[in-house]
């Protein structure tokens, strides 16, 4: 009886759980950092991170907010998917902004959320909530594990798919008794999708027809969306747009697709964008669309947009092509191959000079303006002395609303994955974690995190998670005492009725961050500006700077709601 | 213009819940849909009618369909030559003395009595929907009590025209 015993004492030792399980196909994937908050529905998981060896790190979050736009903005600075481990109930549900603005934004994430154990689904048990149902209209694709033997090929699943085509953001829920339950299974790296094969390659024909719109333009544009620099296609965007001479617009979340800084570059077109790539899309006669999926903040009215174009659209989800705008010539594929594709012929083009010289015009006479105030900070003066401290190598990430327009406007982009920020959501307190992440990510850069003092006020616990790690984030405060864009707005549209948009009782942002145990500096004057950041950018740590700005700044130009991408107001002064 | 559209998905939970979700979210106007196992073990196989605006709209909902990971096939078969067939069962009241009536009512509609009551009787009927709909007319000054549908189910005919034709045989 005793030796028995002694047997089963030591079988036990031996024994492997869901979470042993699971910890072994994230090595295998290839994870480096998972980013988490525990709680009861995931302890198990929790233990099996504690008594293994994993070689990867785990990132405490305050909130699990702040763990899913970091996974955005490690997503988004490494091109892998982001990972993310919440537990049950109010764990899931607090992920849920992060999940839809990493579908909007088609962010690769693997999101793990623990569930309660199968015995009491449905029973509205302590801590329970029903994430397969919250997250089946904002997720790629979601899955519960309802049984060990099932996990290894739902976690392989999950990252096939939240990786490869258009990407986006994954949901695996693992109950209770599954990640404590024992393991019997040998790990596998099979999983089983026949319904999933993305077209990576275009059709030939499709890139001949384009070819030969494009033999027949006279005044073409391209527009790059982010599904260049999800494609790493901008290599072939700017070999493409420089054998044709062909000026490039690009979409808010494209910035950094093409050297914004390129003569043929136009910039940022749609609500807040540059004239000159606004006129550019109303006038042009073909325009390419590469891996954008024209938003409504793009388009305006759809009446007024690319109305006498031949429309050219390549993108990897062919629901995307079609859904806004009608498409003459659809390319379904990834925008790399279809580059390739269509740098494999040789078109000879009818001269377009008078068209670049037009739009060069139009972008030498109408560039972005604003008043200098001299004494305050001037937002739009401050966003390019940033750039030019910074040379224009940091990774930025920013919230939504003005400070992000003008970081749009005057931080010009020339390489792909340095712009980080909430673009189809318009997620306000994404900026800062996303920051972390992008940090993680990319640890020899400088990031800075743009944020407005609104936005930040919704994700600033994450500040532990800097000092924790002494990540050098740099984190810039565009305080105007409001919620700028909102106050913008209600300037514009309800007679200055500045409903609940201003922000007179802020914290002291310096103490805060000092009391967080980090570096907090105040400017409010401009001839403080490019020395406190040159220091700051040069400084080996965390910091917070509170810059307070001329209040009552606007975003110039843009384009009122219901009105024709070619109606921009406020284009000059 | 109504449209019949056939997917064959990987049977896991949570698909049937996926796709109408989708649905619903881009306000797609679904008549109805009917679901169940097919020849293959693990797929099974969907039928929606759905009222459609235009063409644009009925290729994003097969785009947007076909974009889920669980699905495997969507096909429009509304210009092909099809089978379709809807079950309805229909509760109508009346005493005894109209049975008879009744019964002459519905036999050239091959439908038959399932259930006889001292106030009612129920009718099953199988067939396409507009077959299913005629009788329905038909049974309404009787009083229906309770009606209840389950929704077209279709697949292609063994064979086709070799050329497709315009009409809609869904009407047919």
């Amino acid at each position: 009886m005793k030796v028995e015993a002694k047997h089963e004492i030591e079988r036990t030792k031996e024994l492997r759980t869901g979470s042993d399980l699971l910890i072994e196909t994230l090595v295998d994937a290839e994870v480096d950092t998972l980013f988490g908050y525990p709680g009861g529905a995931v302890l198990p998981i929790y233990d099996a991170l504690y008594r293994s060896k994993a070689p990867f790190e785990h990132v405490l979050s305050r909130h699990e907010q702040g763990s899913i736009h970091a996974a955005e903005g490690y997503a988004r600075v490494t091109g892998k998917p982001g990972v993310v481990l919440a537990t049950s109930g109010p764990g899931a549900t607090n992920l849920i902004t992060g999940i839809t603005d990493a579908m909007m934004d088609s962010l690769p994430l693997i999101i793990f959320t623990g569930q309660v154990a199968d015995s009491v689904i449905g029973t509205d048990a302590f801590q329970e909530a029903d994430v397969m149902g919250i997250t089946t209209p904002i997720t790629k694709n979601n899955y519960q594990v309802k049984d060990i033997a099932d996990l290894p090929r739902i976690v392989n699943e999950a990252f096939h798919v939240a990786s490869t085509g258009r990407p986006g953001p994954v949901v695996v829920d693992i109950p209770k008794n599954v990640s404590a339950g024992i393991s019997l299974e040998k790990y596998s790296k099979d999983f089983h999708l026949p319904g999933y094969q993305p077209t990576k390659s275009p059709n030939p024909l499709q890139i001949v027809k384009l070819a030969d719109a494009l033999s027949r333009s006279k005044r073409p544009l391209l527009l790059a969306g982010a599904g260049v620099i999800t494609a790493k296609a901008s290599a072939e965007l700017k070999e493409f747009a420089e054998r044709y001479q062909l000026p490039v617009a690009n979409t808010l979340l494209g910035l950094g697709s093409f050297p914004g800084t390129h003569s043929l570059s136009l910039g940022m077109a749609g609500m807040h964008g540059t004239y000159a790539a606004n006129m550019g899309i109303y006038e042009c006669d073909l325009l390419i669309n590469i891996g954008a999926r024209f938003d409504d903040r793009l388009t305006g009215n759809l009446e007024h947009f690319a109305p006498n174009a031949k429309v050219a659209h390549i993108d990897i989800d062919p629901a995307e092509i079609g859904k806004n705008i009608s498409t003459d010539i659809p390319v379904v594929a990834d925008a790399k191959e279809a580059l390739k594709a269509l740098l494999a012929r040789s078109t000879s083009m009818p001269d377009h000079k008078m068209w670049k010289e037009l739009l060069q015009n139009n972008k030498t006479n109408f560039p972005f303006w604003y008043e200098r105030s001299n004494e305050l900070v001037s937002p739009q003066w401050l966003l390019e002395q940033i750039y030019s401290v910074s040379k224009g190598e940091a990774i930025v990430t920013t919230d939504v609303g003005q400070h992000q327009m003008w970081t749009a406007q005057y931080y010009p982009f020339d390489r792909p994955n340095r712009w980080v920020t909430s673009g189809g959501l318009g997620t306000m307190g994404f900026g800062f974690p996303a920051a972390i992440g992008a940090q993680i990510g990319a640890p020899d850069d400088l990031v800075v995190a743009v944020v407005g003092d609104g936005g930040f006020q919704m994700t600033l616990q994450e500040l532990s998670v800097i000092k924790e790690r002494n990540l050098p984030v740099k984190i810039v405060i565009v305080n105007n005492q409001a919620l700028g864009m909102v106050r913008q707005w209600q300037e514009s549209f309800y007679e200055e009725r500045y409903s609940e948009s201003l922000l007179p009782k802020n914290p002291d942002f310096v103490k805060l961050a000092e009391s967080y145990g980090i570096h907090g500096l105040k400017v409010d004057r401009e001839d403080e500006v490019v020395e406190t950041f040159t220091d700051v950018f040069s400084y080996d740590g965390p910091v917070v700077v509170d810059c307070r700005v001329v209040k009552l700044a606007c975003v110039y130009p843009f384009i009122a709601p219901g009105k024709g991408i070619h109606e921009m107001i406020g284009v000059t002064k | 213009m109504k449209r019949i559209i056939t997917a064959t998905v990987q049977d896991r939970s949570g698909v049937l819940n996926r796709i109408t979700g989708m649905l619903h979210k881009r306000q797609f106007n679904i008549d109805s849909i009917s679901v169940g196992t097919s020849e293959t073990e693990g797929l099974s196989k969907m039928t929606f009618v759905v009222e459609i605006g235009d063409h644009q709209k009925l290729e994003q909902l097969t785009k947007q369909l076909n974009k889920q990971i669980d699905v495997i096939k969507v096909s429009d078969i509304t210009d092909k030559a099809i089978v379709a067939r809807e079950l309805a069962l229909i509760k109508v009241g009346g005493s005894g003395h109209l049975h008879a009536e009744i019964q002459g009512i519905i036999a050239p509609f091959r439908a038959s009595v399932i259930d006889v009551s001292r106030d009612s009787l129920t009718i099953q009927v199988t067939g396409k929907p507009d077959k299913v709909e005629a009788l329905v007319s038909l049974l309404r000054p009787y009083g229906i009590k309770e009606l209840t549908k389950t929704g077209v189910t279709a697949f292609l005919r063994g064979q086709q025209p070799k050329q497709v034709t315009e009409i809609n045989s869904f009407t047919i």
